[in-house]
C-alpha cells in the first residue's frame, strides 16, 4: 500500500509541473489540465445516466428474472415434494390395506377350518353312535337267532335219533326214551 | 517510422457543448467512449431477454448481476446491497470501457487520471458521508483498531488516518496506471513490428514475428487486466463501504 502511495505521488506531482509549464499538445495527455473540465462534465453526465439506467431499469429487470426463476424452481420443487408425499401416503395406505386384508383372510381361513373341523367331528360322532346302535341291534339279533337255533337243535336231534334207530332196528322207538337219550347226550 | 505510444491518449474535442467560467466544455473522444460504454451496458442489461431459461445475452447479464451481487455480499454483507446499483455501475462502466479500449484505434476512458480520480473520490465521499450519517461519531472507530497497546495507539491511529485519506489516491492510480502502462506496452511492441519491417525489409518482417507474438500475448494479458482492474476497483469499493457500514472492525 505504502509503495503504491509513494508511486502515485510521483507522477501526479510531475504532472502538475508539466501542466503548469504549458506544454499543450506535445505534453502527456492524461496530465493536460485543459481537458479536465470536459472529461469531468461528460463523466458526470454519462455516469449519472448509467446509474439511473442501472438502478431504475437494468437491475430490477435482471433481478426480477433471476427471482422469477428462483421462485419457479422452488415452486416446482415444492410441487414435486407434495406429489412425492402423496405417493408415499398412497403406498403406505396400500400396504396397511394389504396387511389388513391378509389378517382378515387368515381369520376367515381359521374360522372356516375350525367350523369344518367341528362339523366333521359332530358328523363322525353321530355316525359312530349310529354304528354302535346298529352293532348292538345286530348282536341282539344274533343272540336271539342263536337261542332259537339252539332250541331247535334238540328237536332235530331227537327226530334224527328216532329215524336212525328205526333204520337200524326197524322198530319205532318210544318218543320218551329217545328224548331222554338226546337230553343225556346233549348234557354229556 | 516513429512510434508515438502517447498519441492514443490524446483528448480530441469533437464539438463544443458550452463554457463554464473560462473552461470550454467539449464533447470529446473520451465522452464518445463513455457514451459507447453506457450504450453497451444498457444494451446488455435491457435488450437481453428475461426468459426462464436464459439465452446467451441474458446469461451474460445475469452472470454480471450475480457476480457483483455475490462480491458485495461476501465483502460488505447483506447491508452492502444498498450500494448494489453504485457498485454495479462502477464495475460495468470500468470493465466495458477497458475492454472497448483494447480494440485498436479506440480510446480508453480509464487511462486518464482525472476520470479514475473522479470515480475514486465518488467512492471516498460516499463512504465518508454514509459512514457519518449511519454511525455518527462511532464512524471514527475505524481509525482505532482493537487490541493495540495504548503506547503505540497514536502511531497506529496516525497510520490509519493517513491510509484512509490516501485511499482515493491508490484507488484511482491503480486503475489509471494499469491501463496506461498496458496500452503503452501494447503500442510499443506493435510499433516494433512495423518499424522492423519498414527499416530492414524482408529480414525485418521476419524478425517482426517475435514482437507480433508478444503483442498477441500482451493483448490477451490486457483483456485479463481490463477485467481484473474493474473487479479490483469494485471490490475495494465494497471493502471501503464495509468500513462505513460496520465501523467496529
Amino acid at each position: 500500500m505504502a509503495e503504491s502511495h509513494g508511486g502515485a505521488k510521483g507522477p501526479a506531482a510531475g504532472a502538475h509541473t508539466e501542466a503548469d509549464g504549458g506544454h499543450h499538445g506535445g505534453g502527456f495527455p492524461p496530465f493536460e489540465s485543459s481537458s479536465f473540465a470536459s472529461q469531468l462534465v461528460s463523466l458526470a453526465i454519462f455516469f449519472v445516466l448509467l446509474y439511473v439506467i442501472v438502478s431504475k431499469l437494468a437491475l430490477p429487470r435482471i433481478g426480477g428474472a433471476i427471482e422469477a426463476r428462483q421462485n419457479k424452481i422452488e415452486g416446482d420443487l415444492a410441487e414435486a415434494q407434495k406429489l412425492k408425499d402423496q405417493s408415499d401416503a398412497a403406498l403406505k395406505a396400500y400396504e396397511s390395506e394389504l396387511a389388513a386384508a391378509r389378517t382378515r383372510a387368515q381369520a376367515i381361513g381359521n374360522e372356516s377350518r375350525d367350523k369344518a373341523n367341528a362339523q366333521a367331528d359332530a358328523e363322525r360322532k353321530a355316525l359312530e353312535e349310529q354304528l354302535a346302535a346298529k352293532l348292538a341291534g345286530a348282536e341282539k339279533t344274533i343272540a336271539s337267532t342263536r337261542a332259537a337255533a339252539m332250541s331247535n337243535v334238540r328237536g332235530i336231534a331227537a327226530d334224527a335219533a328216532g329215524q336212525i334207530v328205526q333204520q337200524l332196528t326197524g322198530v319205532v322207538p318210544d318218543a320218551a326214551s329217545v328224548n331222554a337219550a338226546v337230553d343225556a347226550s346233549l348234557k354229556g | 517510422m516513429k512510434i508515438d505510444p502517447i498519441h492514443q491518449f490524446n483528448i480530441e474535442p469533437l464539438f463544443t457543448l458550452g463554457h463554464i467560467g473560462n473552461h470550454t466544455i467539449a464533447f470529446t473522444n473520451s465522452s464518445l467512449y463513455m457514451l459507447v460504454a453506457v450504450a453497451i451496458i444498457s444494451l446488455l442489461m435491457l435488450a437481453s431477454g428475461t426468459q426462464l431459461v436464459p439465452g446467451r445475452l441474458q446469461s451474460v447479464a445475469e452472470i454480471s448481476y450475480e457476480f457483483v451481487a455475490s462480491t458485495i455480499r461476501s465483502t460488505a454483507g447483506a447491508e452492502g446491497m444498498k450500494f448494489f446499483p453504485l457498485i454495479f455501475s462502477l464495475f460495468m462502466f470500468i470493465c466495458v470501457s477497458n475492454l472497448v479500449g483494447i480494440i485498436p484505434y479506440t480510446f480508453t476512458v480509464s487511462s486518464h487520471l482525472i476520470v479514475t480520480a473522479a470515480l475514486a473520490l465518488l467512492v471516498f465521499f460516499t463512504v465518508l458521508i454514509y459512514g457519518l450519517y449511519k454511525n455518527g461519531l462511532k464512524f471514527f472507530k475505524i481509525f482505532v483498531p482493537h487490541g493495540v497497546p495504548i503506547y503505540i495507539l497514536p502511531l497506529v491511529m496516525f497510520i490509519e488516518i493517513l491510509s484512509f485519506f490516501l485511499r482515493p489516491v491508490s484507488h484511482s492510480v491503480r486503475l489509471f496506471a494499469n491501463m496506461l502502462a498496458g496500452h503503452i506496452a501494447l503500442k510499443v511492441f506493435a510499433g516494433f513490428v512495423a518499424m522492423l519491417g519498414f527499416s530492414l525489409g524482408a529480414i525485418g518482417w521476419i524478425g517482426g514475428v517475435l514482437p507480433l507474438a508478444l503483442t498477441v500475448a500482451l493483448t490477451s494479458l490486457e483483456i485479463l487486466v481490463a477485467f481484473l482492474q474493474a473487479y479490483v476497483f469494485a471490490i475495494l469499493t465494497c471493502i471501503y463501504l464495509n468500513d462505513a457500514i460496520h465501523p467496529g472492525h
